[in-house]
């Protein structure tokens, strides 16, 4: 994992430094909320419907124990004693007052992490493939050209005021766990004919309420022009992106009416530009980065043998361990959706329990995914069954990835300020209506994700199943649609039609999961039979 | 009935006007008819409270009651977490928001 260096350390302890006296001076009044904010929200604290709160960067999704660990006293110092993992691979704490903030980041500063990023109109936290190094199938390990990313834009001058927000995701397999696709910008490394690595770049994917797939302007980067490329789509965004109207100003919007070939052909001039200015970052430093990045001491006489005869067990492993590129060892998967639980969250003595068990079992690192779980991604085999056991005690064992409980949730109108309606007691109800395992087997992989409002936190788009909270003057409804993805196969979803109250909602999912039942064949995933049946069946059972 | 509301600004939770100060009890709030704007302005100098704003309600068996769902859920505390509600032992509580 990447260890800070001296300057990684000093801007992080500076910028606490700096909102120590910001939040001095608003609190005796020096400064008023209109100077304020744009300042609190550079250091990630919102003002929510309940209380402030505070959303900390996870680089692309990595941590050690040390790391989840202050996350766990966090939660237990600072607020009620519990963290909300998000679709960003980042954490939020809804209850945190003002004037703790600059003691809580000092805190997560201690263990070299911080809130910077994670708001306001510059380049978001990276996000990146949560079984980066340990999957099978990937061409390099993704997180040390995050890692580059990271540093490059943090803090980045000319980036720091742009038209609206901007995320990237970087992948490095065919398979998308990422949600690649929809992002500002998906970076997807590749190797050429000749073995070298470079970059497919993907420019103007998004959710919110003008959802797009990425296209794909350049299908090879070579790897040492990766920044400066990136640099030169962002020049392009930031000089003609509009800034006149919110709505209108992602990079999707611009992407969308020049033209991807128009984008393209600007982005590529100015590409030409930045190469004569000499702007690529030098390759020692990459170098550096990547020595942070090598394979954990595995033990290769590690057997591949399991006992599978705790049949518990059996389906845990199953569903939510998953093939580690080293034999003898497993991805292990940590479900935050138990049944009737709330969708992402964990108490601190559960994210203490996943901070020993990253310790004891996986080389003290955890991953924290857009799907709002967490990962242990170097297990040895052989002690899978202790991890599964002492997972159960704590309650973070149960068997459900990928299945249609695995729900994403946003925060809804619970939390969020800008929600039209609650997104998490839908979850479980639903999570209740299908709580057999047996059953949700049966339906297998579907992907339901839900968001609270237009702007997509909870990827409704991107669902093989979404659902979207609105107000229909003053009373939450909720519409239904089917056929999305973020994955390899990325789609967007289509409104079955009018919306449905809460319960309604719940009976809509099951109907549609009837349908699926029904039309399948042979293997095919609920998304597989929605793209060859089409949208009829399913608006007949939900509508007639 | 008109209520003046905001998020106090060293805590963040959610405060209604109560005639002469702020409270985080909903039950203690006043219907600041025509003053609201004029109360607003005032407060908004004091600085104790952030982002305040004016809402419809009506009176629920003598308690205030917002008119929109949002703010029937800040009066209260997540419906999802009874727990950390205003109101952790009264069960009927999250019915009444919805
Ligand atoms: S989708 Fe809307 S309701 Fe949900 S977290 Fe995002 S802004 Fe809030």
């Amino acid at each position: 994992m990447y260890k800070y260096d001296q300057y990684d350390q000093s801007i992080v302890d500076a910028r606490v430094a700096e909102f120590r006296d910001q939040v001095e001076r608003r609190l005796a009044g020096e400064i008023t909320e209109d100077q304020f904010k744009p300042l609190r929200l550079q250091n990630g604290l919102y003002l929510q419907l309940h209380a402030y709160m505070l959303r900390v960067a996870i680089p692309y999704g990595t941590l050690n124990s040390e790391q989840m660990k202050m996350l766990a006293h966090i939660a237990r110092k600072y607020d009620r004693d519990y963290g909300h993992f998000t679709t960003r691979q980042n954490i939020q704490y809804n209850w945190i007052q003002l004037d703790q903030t600059p003691d809580l980041l000092a805190d997560l500063a201690s263990v070299e992490m911080h809130a910077i990023q994670t708001s306001g109109n510059c380049i978001r936290n990276i996000s990146s493939d949560q079984y980066a190094g340990a999957a099978a199938d990937e061409v390099t390990d993704p997180r040390p050209w995050a890692e580059l990313l990271r540093q490059w834009s943090t803090f980045h001058p000319e980036f720091a005021h742009l038209p609206r927000k901007f995320k990237f995701a970087v992948i490095a397999s065919e398979e998308d766990r990422a949600a690649m696709r929809l992002h500002d910008i998906g970076i997807q490394l590749v190797r050429n004919d000749a073995g070298e690595l470079g970059a497919r770049f993907f420019v103007g994917g998004g959710m919110g309420r003008t959802p797009m797939i990425g296209p794909m302007v350049r299908d090879f980067v070579a790897a040492d022009d990766l920044v400066s490329y990136a640099e030169a789509c962002l020049r392009v965004y930031n000089r003609y992106g509009r800034r006149d109207n919110k709505y209108k100003a992602r990079i999707k919007i611009l992407v969308h009416e020049l033209g991807k070939d128009e984008y393209t052909r600007q982005v590529e001039e100015e590409f030409k530009h930045i190469k004569t200015l000499n702007l690529d970052p030098p390759k020692a430093e990459l170098e550096r980065i990547t020595t942070f990045f090598q394979d954990p001491d595995y033990d290769k006489s590690a057997s591949d043998d399991l006992d599978l005869s705790d049949p518990d067990f059996a389906i845990w492993v199953d569903q939510n361990v998953k093939t580690h590129k080293q034999s003898g060892y497993a991805i292990a998967n940590i479900s935050l959706k138990p049944i009737g639980g709330i969708p992402g969250d964990a108490t601190s003595a559960q994210i203490d329990v996943m901070a020993d068990l990253a310790k004891e079992y996986s080389f003290d690192e955890l991953r924290v995914t857009h799907a709002q779980n967490i990962v242990l991604p170097h297990v040895k085999k052989s002690d899978l069954y202790t991890l599964w056991q002492k997972l159960d005690e704590a309650g973070l064992a149960t068997p459900n990835l990928d299945l249609i409980s695995d729900m994403i949730a946003c925060p809804g109108l619970d939390y969020c300020s800008l929600a039209n309606a609650r997104s998490i007691p839908v979850a479980q109800k639903i999570a209740q209506r299908f709580s057999d395992v047996g059953k949700q087997k049966e339906l297998g992989e579907l992907k339901l994700k839900i968001s609270g409002c237009i702007n997509a936190c909870g990827h409704h788009h991107a669902g093989h199943i979404g659902i979207l909270g609105v107000d229909r003057k003053g009373v939450e409804n909720y519409q239904l649609s089917l056929g999305g993805s973020g994955a390899e196969d990325v789609s967007l979803a289509k409104i079955t039609g009018p919306g449905f109250d809460e319960d309604g909602i719940v009976d809509a999912v099951e109907k549609a999961t009837n349908v699926y039942l029904k039309e399948r064949e042979g293997d095919e995933r609920f998304v597989d039979t929605y793209r060859r049946v089409g949208m009829a069946p399913f608006k007949e059972a939900l509508y007639d | 009935m008109k209520l003046l509301t905001g998020n106090d600004l060293k805590s963040g939770l959610v405060t209604w006007w109560t005639g002469k100060d702020w409270s985080i009890n909903i039950e203690d709030a006043v219907d600041v008819g025509e003053e609201g704007e004029a109360i607003l302005a005032a407060e908004q100098e004091a600085q104790r409270v952030n982002s305040a704003y004016i809402i419809d309600g009506d009176e629920d068996a003598g308690t205030p009651r917002p008119g929109h769902i949002k703010d029937r859920v800040r009066a209260l505390g997540p419906t999802v977490r009874p727990d950390l509600t205003l109101k952790p032992n009264d069960a009927s509580a999250i019915d009444k928001v919805v």
